[in-house]
């Protein structure tokens, strides 16, 4: 604590001698407080004087000051109104750490935030893009209530500006503003739903965030835009793939129908979980049609596959549960491999990851039981993980593996850590129970452990037999004579009880031994503990009952000790034993049935797994991990009986006609669309807008300059992907078509003629790259997009001449809806001609070696590198 | 999402916090201390700790306590994730991570952290573009931003922002173009008493070091690309590629970065190659024990085993320890009972040795179990797996680069039952 003072004072900026009264409150001791009243003031004033300074330097070192002020924790809130001056300096640094200030202070000090509203909205028209997002969130992390008309409205203008990063920084202002006024909600679903048709992939993962905080509800607005998420899902970073993975998890719950075939229930009883078994019954009759799953069901299960091999836990964390929940359960294997190699990272994320494969591990065995031994402990982990992976273990046990588990279990009984070595014996219990051939076995090493040196080693042992010996019919007159021995030894009450419990219990059976157990515990009782009085008790009632000659006196001694002890618990016992076992004129009814109610056959106890009842949670939510409901966790809806009209998801065709016939709204659409091309449309956004004008016209040949320079960077595999992609597009919008038609007659129309158009392009497509060509006219996609660096200049101008006349409408469709896919394809969609399949499967292969070929010859920079 | 973030040191003293929401008291993190009492060690700290109205999520690196606040649901391991990530980013920052420099660095600290997150969502985590916006401190540029007035804050939105590659920086140019490639593999292995193994998985990563100018596009490929289990990729990898051909095939971050980490699997047969011999042996009537190991080489294929160092918990009962060793040095903890013994190189004529008596208390009664060793070896250009590099080409730009690989495997957890 000391050295918190030290700290304080050589790096006090000032304000301390305010922050005073908090800091005490604070977990840090108040002996920070000491010698700081001198020079406090004087110094706050220094630091007003260098923020009212003309020069730079000095401002920004009092502003990191401040910021330093800040981090510890101290008040710095008096030097609002001189911090709040220089929110318009030219420095940018100053000017980030006035909004880090800014943020901070600005609840506190509403009026004079005010100040500096007008500077952000100055900022908020910004020709540079990280000025302009900066200023918006800024300008909604001030949590000033009378802002909320102006934060509105910039977000609604953010929503639709020309850098996707801005728009990000939208999607993140929503959950401000809603955080801080919900009456908003309306106007902001509105935003919520104009983001949702964003294609950025920046702009994804932060909207989806937007959305679930707000409006989960609102599943409706996800319909149109499922298919986009699915396909852009790949290439959207990290966190937003967290985010919308969950969601869409729960977005397939409600709309497909079960993939979980009904004889999967033999092999587990996963589905008791959610629904009883009548209603199976009911459904098995319903169901007479073979299931096939909804291709979009597939679609989702197939593109989230590659993000199991992600860097980043929580990214395969959530794969693994959307498998888990919505995947075919012959499917969901694929996931333990990935969730194994999650282990070897760092303590938490093992220790998160344990307790979802321990739930998973309680209703299907088979997936784990491959890395039985992935789970084995080291005496280096922490004990919590070492419970965890010892539940793993329990659960994983069956007959073929339990030999190697016991002598694996062997060891840890030996552990220096007591705790686990407990565990451990309890687990020895459990497998003893659950797998029927072991459970001599067990016992007798239980029996075994009874000699153990350790106390708490032989108390838990003594408390696990307890609980065997309960569950078996057998007589074990051995093992209880012998644990009768132990009560000379033992001094862990809870071992003491349960010997003395089961003596109690099998009374008849040892009828030698009890009573002497009966009269050395009357000496001791009086120094007992409670738990073991209470037994006590018992074995005296028990006795009384069944051997009364022997057994009386003491008895009768024991209950008099009882009514004076000192808890009210064990006079209270007393009291109640003595009325009904003691035959007295008063003595009720009961008393006949005294030793039936004693004596009665009690059920044994189940040793049941600690990860039973978490199944109902989500797996991978916090409300799993802590087995409580979370506040806002989303429940995870059972599977509809009747999927819900598929073709709500088919919208989008419809939508982009209308977005593409008037050619004045094309401008803002534009924006949200190429986003490849972002970065440079940016420089020179004034002129964007006056080209917007034609942009219609040039669309295609724009669009096509944005994949050419997408393509360095995406792969020959991730292009050719979309070609591919849009051909399973097409071919399922046709098969949809007639659903839609008759919604409007003139869209529809040009949609079928669009169609038309594309599936034709698609065809030549295909065909031209088997030829793999490069001629300008059989330019497609993939070809314009499979890495196009090695083509020169002159080729590609040529090539954008030659297509802009007659790829004009179908990239429109093609390019603008499916450019970003990049999905591998792993399995073919079962609704597909096979003939089709097979072109596609061709056309793919082809692509991608015609490209390797075209790129080895030019490039010679190949070269072995000789592994030593 | 992420509301509030404290830095908490191994003393308990919160010496940074930071608020991304409206501001959390730091009384919220008595829960934690409590909590932290009860788990006696740190690392037996739960990651999750519920308090009534918030939730505390905490990663432990560097002995210090990263915790975060939030009042939702949010998936657990997307913020322990996060945290890590932190981490790593103040590593790569400043070189260490520690409270000493976090303090003195309290603004860059801050200013990355503000970017890292908006509104407690993930914003900017690629260090490469974190470092386009924030420079880190170097001595020279401090020194040069004192003179010109200049700041270490980035005015333009990093490019790799909005590019399809938000990885790798635009406009990077070496004079020397270079990329190093470094196969690690760690064999984490139990071997019981007799001296069988009754685990042994290896875990691998491929580590670069890319120095090249503009925008290379590289592949890598493998002898025996089969071999790898289970694989996860940085994401520059793309991942088609590598399921149709078996072929790395990526545009580089600049600078370092974890290509790929992958797993050989138990199934496989692992070669482990050192053997420890043993024994340890406690007297019921005694106070004293005997103890010897010897630690020799097995399966190495040639290569010599290096910076060989043997740990070992002893058990409580042992007071002291008086030891031999024919190489290298040892030390004996009383206190923590923690026995190490820094072996070096081993040569396989005259396998190391360390023998002597323990001591052990009057009157107590011997242990129950023998201790466990850990052993930390090294084994320079050897991949245990059999993992071979097959070739590195470039494509894209037109230079030739320096290319060089290392192979290098290790123990990780690796543990001898006695």
């Amino acid at each position: 604590m000391s050295s918190n003072s030290f700290s304080y004072n050589e790096q006090s900026g000032g304000g301390e001698a305010t922050e005073l009264g908090q800091e005490a409150t604070s977990t840090i001791s108040p002996s920070g407080a000491f010698g700081l009243f001198s020079s406090d003031l004087k110094k706050n004033e220094d630091l007003k004087q260098m923020l009212e300074s003309n020069k730079d330097s000095a401002k920004l070192d009092a502003m990191k000051r401040i910021v330093g002020m800040i981090a510890k924790g101290k008040n710095a809130s008096e030097l609002f109104p001189a911090v709040v001056k220089n929110v318009a300096s030219k420095n940018i640094e100053i000017k980030k750490l006035v909004y880090v200030y800014l943020v901070r202070y600005a609840e506190e000090q509403q009026d004079l935030a005010l100040l500096s509203i007008s500077t952000f909205q100055r900022a908020l028209k910004d020709p540079n893009q990280l000025i302009r997002a900066s200023a918006l969130r800024v300008l909604s992390s001030i949590r000033v209530p009378i802002i909320v008309p102006i934060m509105m409205l910039a977000i609604k203008e953010a929503s639709a500006d020309l850098s996707p990063y801005v728009r990000k920084n939208a999607a993140h202002a929503i959950q401000k503003l809603y955080s801080l006024d919900p009456e908003q909600k309306e106007m902001l679903i509105e935003v919520i739903e104009k983001l949702l048709k964003d294609k950025s992939t920046l702009v994804a993962g932060s909207v989806v965030m937007a959305f679930e905080e707000v409006c989960p509800d609102r599943i409706d607005l996800i319909h149109k835009n499922y298919r986009k998420l699915c396909n852009l899902l790949v290439d959207v970073e990290e966190w937003g793939q967290v985010v919308i993975i969950h969601m869409l998890t729960r977005y397939a719950r409600t709309q497909f129908v079960s993939p979980w075939k009904e004889g999967d229930e033999l092999e587990d009883n996963e589905k008791n979980f959610y629904e009883s078994d009548d209603d199976q019954k009911e459904k098995t009759d319903k169901r007479k049609k073979p299931y096939t799953m909804d291709p979009d069901h597939r679609l989702l299960i197939r593109n989230t596959k590659p993000l199991l091999q992600s860097r980043n836990a929580a990214v395969v964390m959530a794969v693994a549960q959307l498998y888990w929940h919505i995947s075919p359960k012959s499917e969901a294997g694929i996931i333990s491999k990935s969730l194994v190699r999650l282990l070897r990272s760092n303590r938490e994320v093992q220790y998160i990851v344990l307790q979802n494969i321990a739930t998973m591990s309680i209703q299907r065995k088979g997936m784990f039981e491959p890395y039985l031994k992935s789970f084995y402990v080291r005496s280096t982990d922490p004990t919590m993980i070492k419970t965890l992976k010892l539940e793993i273990l329990t659960n994983l046990a069956n007959e073929a593996n339990i030999s190697t588990l016991l002598r694996e279990f062997q060891t840890y009984v030996k552990s220096q850590d007591k705790q686990f070595a407990a565990a451990t014996i309890q687990t020895i219990g459990r497998c003893a129970t659950n797998i029927v051939e072991v459970t001599d076995t067990c016992l007798n090493g239980l029996v075994c452990l009874l000699s153990n040196r350790d106390e708490i080693v032989v108390a838990e042992s003594v408390v696990v037999i307890k609980k065997l010996l309960q569950m078996q019919p057998v007589q074990h007159g051995e093992i209880i004579k012998h644990m009768a021995k132990l009560l000379d030894s033992i001094t862990v009450p809870v071992a003491r009880a349960s010997i003395l419990w089961l003596i109690g219990e099998n009374c008849e059976r040892v009828p030698k031994i009890a009573p002497d157990v009966l009269r050395k515990m009357a000496k001791s009782f009086t120094s007992e503990d409670d738990l073991v009085k209470l037994q006590i008790l018992n074995l005296g009632a028990k006795l009384y009952l069944t051997n009364s000659k022997q057994t009386k006196l003491l008895t009768q001694y024991i209950l008099n000790l009882g009514k004076y002890d000192q808890n009210y618990d064990i006079r209270d016992r007393t009291r109640f034993i003595r009325q009904l076992i003691v035959p007295n004129e008063k003595s009720g009814a009961l008393s006949k049935y005294a030793k039936k109610i004693f004596l009665a056959q009690k059920p044994a106890p189940l040793l049941e797994s600690p990860f039973k009842d978490r199944d109902h949670f989500q797996l991978g939510t916090l409300s799993h991990t802590l087995n409580i409901k979370a506040t806002g966790y989303l429940e995870l809806s059972n599977w509809p009986e009747v999927a819900p009209d598929p073709s709500v998801r088919n919208v989008e065709v419809i939508e982009l006609a209308k977005e593409w016939t008037p050619a004045g709204k094309a401008k803002q659409e534009n924006s949200a669309k190429k986003f490849y091309s972002e970065s440079e449309e940016e420089e020179d956004s004034s002129d964007s807008s006056s080209d917007s004008e034609s942009e219609s016209g040039s669309e295609s040949g724009e669009e096509g300059d944005s994949n050419e320079d997408s393509s360095e960077d995406s792969s020959s595999e991730q292009d050719s992907e979309s070609g591919r992609e849009s051909g399973l597009e097409n071919k399922r919008t046709a098969k949809r078509n007639s659903k839609a038609k008759g919604k409007s007659g003139s869209e529809d129309e040009e949609k079928e003629n669009e169609k038309s158009k594309t599936s034709d392009s698609s065809n030549a497509e295909s065909s031209s790259i088997e030829d793999s060509s490069s001629d300008s006219e059989s330019e497609s996609e993939s070809e314009s997009e499979s890495e196009s660096r090695k083509v020169t200049q002159e080729k590609e101008k040529k090539t954008k001449q030659g297509r802009t006349p007659l790829t004009k409408d179908v990239s429109l469709l093609d390019l603008d809806d499916f450019n970003p896919v990049s999905t591998p394809v792993a399995l073919p969609i079962p609704a597909l001609s096979p003939s089709l399949m097979a072109d596609l499967e061709g056309l793919n292969l082809s692509t991608s070696s015609s490209v390797i070929s075209e790129r080895t010859t030019p490039s010679k920079v190949g070269q072995k590198t000789t592994a030593s | 999402m992420i509301h509030s973030l404290f830095l908490i040191n191994s003393s308990g003293d919160i010496f940074l916090e930071k608020h991304w929401k409206s501001v959390v008291s730091r009384s919220v993190c008595d829960y934690f201390f409590e909590a932290q009492e009860r788990a006696t060690e740190a690392e037996n700290v739960p990651p999750v700790i519920p308090t009534p109205h918030h939730y505390l999520l905490s990663v432990y690196r560097h002995k210090i306590f990263f915790v975060a606040v939030i009042q939702t649901e949010v998936p657990p391991l997307f913020v322990i994730e996060f945290l890590h990530r932190v981490v790593d980013t103040f590593q790569d920052y400043f070189g260490v991570c520690s409270e000493p420099v976090i303090k003195d660095n309290v603004v860059v600290v801050y200013e990355v952290l503000e970017e890292m997150l908006d509104n407690g969502f993930p914003l900017a985590t690629e260090s490469n573009i974190l470092k386009e916006l924030i420079k880190p401190p170097t001595i020279l540029r401090t020194v040069v931003n004192t003179i010109t007035g200049s700041t270490n804050v980035g005015d333009q939105l990093p490019t790799g922002q909005l590019s399809v590659v938000p990885w790798r920086r635009t406009g990077v140019k070496y004079t020397n173009n270079e990329a190093y490639f470094d196969v690690i593999e760690e064999i984490d292995a139990i071997i019981d008493k007799s001296g069988s193994t009754i685990t042994a998985e290896i875990q691998g990563v491929i580590d670069a070091c890319v120095k090249l100018t503009g925008m290379p596009d590289l592949t890598l490929s493998f002898m025996n690309p089969r071999l790898l289990d289970d694989v996860s990729f940085h994401p520059c990898v793309r991942f088609k590629r590598w399921e149709s051909e078996r072929i790395l095939s990526f545009i580089p971050p600049d600078g370092n970065f974890r290509l790929l980490s992958y797993h050989v699997s138990a199934q496989n047969l692992v070669a482990i190659p050192v053997y420890v011999k043993h024994n340890i042996s406690f007297r019921d009537s005694s106070s004293l024990g005997r103890f010897e190991i010897t630690v020799g080489p097995k399966q190495t294929m040639g290569k010599t085993i290096e910076g060989v160092t043997v740990t070992s918990q002893m058990p409580k009962g042992v007071l002291n320890m008086s030891l031999t060793p024919s190489q290298g040095t040892h030390t004996f903890d009383p206190v923590t009972k923690m026995l190490s013994w820094d072996v070096g190189k081993i040569n396989p004529q005259k396998p190391p040795n360390l023998k002597g008596t323990m001591s052990l208390q009057a009157g107590a009664s011997k242990p129950d179990e023998n201790p466990t060793i850990n052993l930390q070896f090294k084994i320079q250009q050897l991949a245990i797996s059999g993992l071979k590099v097959n070739r590195l080409d470039m494509y894209g730009e037109k230079y030739k680069p320096f290319k060089g690989i290392k192979y290098m495997t290790k123990a990780g957890k690796f543990q001898v039952r006695t």
